[in-house]
């Protein structure tokens, strides 16, 4: 998709709301703003004229010129739930994770780990943790703080891993917080695929911190399957380095809350970040994703596709891309995309890109939010061919998720993901009730 | 054997204050075994007539009937109306991200014949039918019309007609976009069917090229939301000479 970017004499493109229009047929709340101002878009069931949706540029953005960030979680205060980046957030669901008591609570852990890969732990004040990308919120920091120490799986340099390195995490329903740390460390011209699959039910604070060796191809899968009940926080941080590949998919169907914060910096020119990600929200379920791409370094890339569905009462979703390139990243080509699918009435979902731009010299740089219900279009074009409408949106919807699961690029995790999402939409009452209108 | 009937058709876009009224007043009968041509200018309503005999919601019907076989075709929902018979090669078709072509032709076919259709013979059917639209095996696994060219798009719609068989198939300027080569194959394709079967065949178009190789038994004019004038091949080449000129301004008058 970036390529479709022509680059103009900024080298700065953007979509406009035609992309959003082309995502969507008619009755769908589109959103798509020019760069550098930031935009908003919130798309709620029943909701129909195009633009309906947008609140220009009067939003705050999210994006202080410098983002804070502090491994002291005091230094963040305790967050009222009116701050910037705690808004969206139902506060009280997740006040457990922000309070902060110490636990030796944990979840269970499974583990595949393919040779080439090492699986250990470091102390606090391990120089390995110094180094790190520091936290951006009270929650990162005490995740931080009260895990004391973190797990490390290393893949040494050159490895070319022969199956992913697979990361079981299963909560055993304990009240007490789980705080944890982990550090995916990979060498240089390595290759490695690793897969964190969370289920069972946790309140679980969890920090992920990936380093990727110069040239290396890492792609990391986080999978949130969390039984009823859970409440999931967390920041990933990706340091990026040269002519490195780093692929992130996160996939959030189960849970309460699920509340992930993604970072990428690049530590060298040549980096690419490729950033998925599908979450389905059903009744009561709270899905948030923020994202936060540094371009500090010239000729790094970021590519960012989030797709998400919608259905109950109260299911709610956020997400919110933040893009900011520095006046040293020239070259830069990045992308962002967000997609919301709203099933039924009374869900709500919230979309925010923001890209800052600092230099005008980069290769391309674009967003684009979109909310709606289902296509018209596309449900025309397969009951055209004689599909029934019901299976005309089991297949749209089925289509809509699995283009995003596909980058997962391992079959039987897929296969197993798609058979999940199969079921909650069995589960979907309101499909028949939603009948292809021929006049 | 089918035949398909439009009988004062009516229709209009838009609602309310909007609404504007874009087929005033459609008379077609098409039967298996005639291939009629559909030719007008741009904007002259030929894509809603086609789309409004498939079913597209965007379209209201403000009068006059279509029957296929006798049976009210306007009354149907979009997809009994493809199980009664009708398909549509829609001249911008549809990109369904996640959906792969393979499982989409099965789950169409499957919808069509009422049974799912056994998985050799299938398999070897499709096979068979891309190779002769020379298209790469490789599409079967790629998502329906995502980031196809616009020559391929044609030809998966054709491929489609190809495996669904239906009875009156509508051609929504299914030459547009394509070189001389695919014009080629994908017209030997309308002509397999054409000659294998039964079928009627509506070809909307804005130029004789495609004529060429598939040869009308009827040419319609169509300017302005209605059939300006009716003939055998001979007017196409009359249109191909004269352009629409002669029908612009009086286009209710020279209806026939
Ligand atoms: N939603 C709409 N509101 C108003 N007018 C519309 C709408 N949709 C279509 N039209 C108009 O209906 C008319 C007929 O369009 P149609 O697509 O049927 O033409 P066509 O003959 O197929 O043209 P082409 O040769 O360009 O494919 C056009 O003038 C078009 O602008
Ligand atoms: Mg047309």
């Amino acid at each position: 998709m970036p390529d479709q970017n022509a680059p103009t004499t900024t080298g700065l493109t953007t979509e406009s709301a035609t992309l959003a229009g082309e995502l969507f047929g008619d009755g769908v709340g589109t959103q798509a703003g020019p760069p550098a101002v930031p935009a908003a878009g919130t798309g709620t069931a029943g909701q129909a004229a195009p633009g309906a949706h947008s609140h220009g540029g009067a939003t705050p953005t999210g994006s202080p010129a410098e983002r804070f960030t502090s491994i002291d979680p005091d230094a963040f205060g305790v967050p009222t739930g009116r701050e910037e980046t705690w808004r969206f957030t139902p506060m009280k669901r997740l006040r457990p994770l922000l309070d902060g008591a110490p636990s030796d609570a944990h979840l269970t852990w499974t583990t595949d780990l393919p040779e080439g890969v090492e699986l250990t732990s470091v102390e606090v004040g391990d120089p390995l943790l110094k180094g790190l990308p520091e936290p951006v919120d009270r929650l990162a920091a005490l995740a931080r703080q009260r895990s004391g120490g973190a797990a490390v799986v290393r893949v040494a340099k050159e490895a070319q891993l022969g199956r992913p390195v697979t990361l079981g995490l299963a909560g055993s329903g304990s009240e007490d917080v789980v705080w944890g740390h982990l550090v995916i460390e990979v060498g240089a011209f390595a290759k490695a695929t690793i897969v964190l699959d969370h289920s069972g039910l946790a309140r679980y604070a969890g920090g992920v911190s990936v380093l990727v060796g110069d040239s290396a191809q890492v792609k990391l899968v986080s999978v949130q399957d969390w039984a009823p009940g859970a409440v999931h926080g967390g920041q990933y941080d990706a340091v990026v380095g040269r002519d490195a590949t780093f692929t992130q998919v996160v996939v959030t169907l189960g849970g309460d809350l699920v509340r992930l914060v993604s970072n990428v910096q690049y530590a060298g020119p040549g980096g690419s970040a490729e950033l998925f990600g599908v979450y389905f929200s059903d009744e009561t379920q709270h899905q948030e994703h923020r994202l936060w791409v540094d371009h500090a370094v010239p000729n790094c890339s970021s590519d960012v596709l989030y797709k998400g569905a919608l259905q109950g009462e109260g299911a709610r979703t956020v997400w919110i891309g933040d893009v900011r390139i520095r006046p040293a990243a020239t070259g830069t080509e990045t992308y962002e995309l967000n997609r919301n699918l709203v099933l039924t009435d009374g869900a709500r979902a919230d979309s925010v890109p923001n890209l800052e731009i600092e230099t005008g010299e980069i290769v391309g740089a674009g967003h684009a939010s979109a909310t709606g219900r289902f296509d018209d279009e596309q449900l025309f074009y397969l009951c055209s061919r004689g599909i029934e409408a019901e299976t005309a949106r089991r297949l749209v919807v089925r289509g809509f998720f699995a283009d995003v699961v596909q980058r997962i690029g391992l079959d039987a995790l897929q296969d197993r993901l798609m058979a999940a999402i199969d079921e909650r939409l069995g589960a979907l009452p309101a499909l028949d009730e939603q009948p292809v209108e021929v006049s | 054997m089918s035949v398909l009937e439009i009988r004062d058709l009516h229709v209009s876009v838009g609602e309310g204050d909007d609404a504007k009224e874009i087929l005033r007043g459609v008379d077609l009968t098409v039967r298996s075994g005639e291939t009629h041509a559909i030719m007008g200018p741009n904007g002259s309503g030929k894509s809603t007539l086609a789309y409004s005999i498939a079913g597209h919601p965007k379209y209201t019907i403000t009068g006059g009937s279509v029957t296929l076989d006798g049976e009210d075709v306007l009354a149907m929902s979009v997809d009994e109306r493809a199980r009664a018979g009708l398909f549509l090669a829609m001249q911008y078709p549809v990109e369904v991200p996640g959906v792969s072509v393979s499982n989409f032709l099965r789950t169409a076919a499957t919808a069509i014949k009422g049974e799912a259709p056994k998985l050799r013979t299938w398999v070897k059917d499709v096979k068979s039918e891309m190779e002769a639209l020379e298209m790469d095996p490789a599409f079967a696994e790629r998502n329906v019309n995502e980031g196809f060219s616009g020559g391929e798009k044609k030809r998966h719609e054709i491929l489609q007609m190809r495996l669904l068989k239906p009875g009156i198939a509508i051609l929504d300027e299914t030459d547009s976009g394509l070189d001389v080569d695919a014009l080629r194959i994908v017209s030997e394709g309308v002509n397999r069917t054409r000659e294998e079967g039964d079928v009627g065949v509506l070809l909307i178009t804005h130029y004789t090229r495609i004529l060429r190789y598939i040869k009308p038994d009827f040419v319609h004019v169509f300017v302005g939301g209605r059939i300006a004038e009716e003939g055998g091949p001979e007017l196409a080449e009359k249109l191909e000479n004269e352009g629409y000129a002669a029908y612009a301004k009086g286009s209710g008058e020279t209806a026939a």
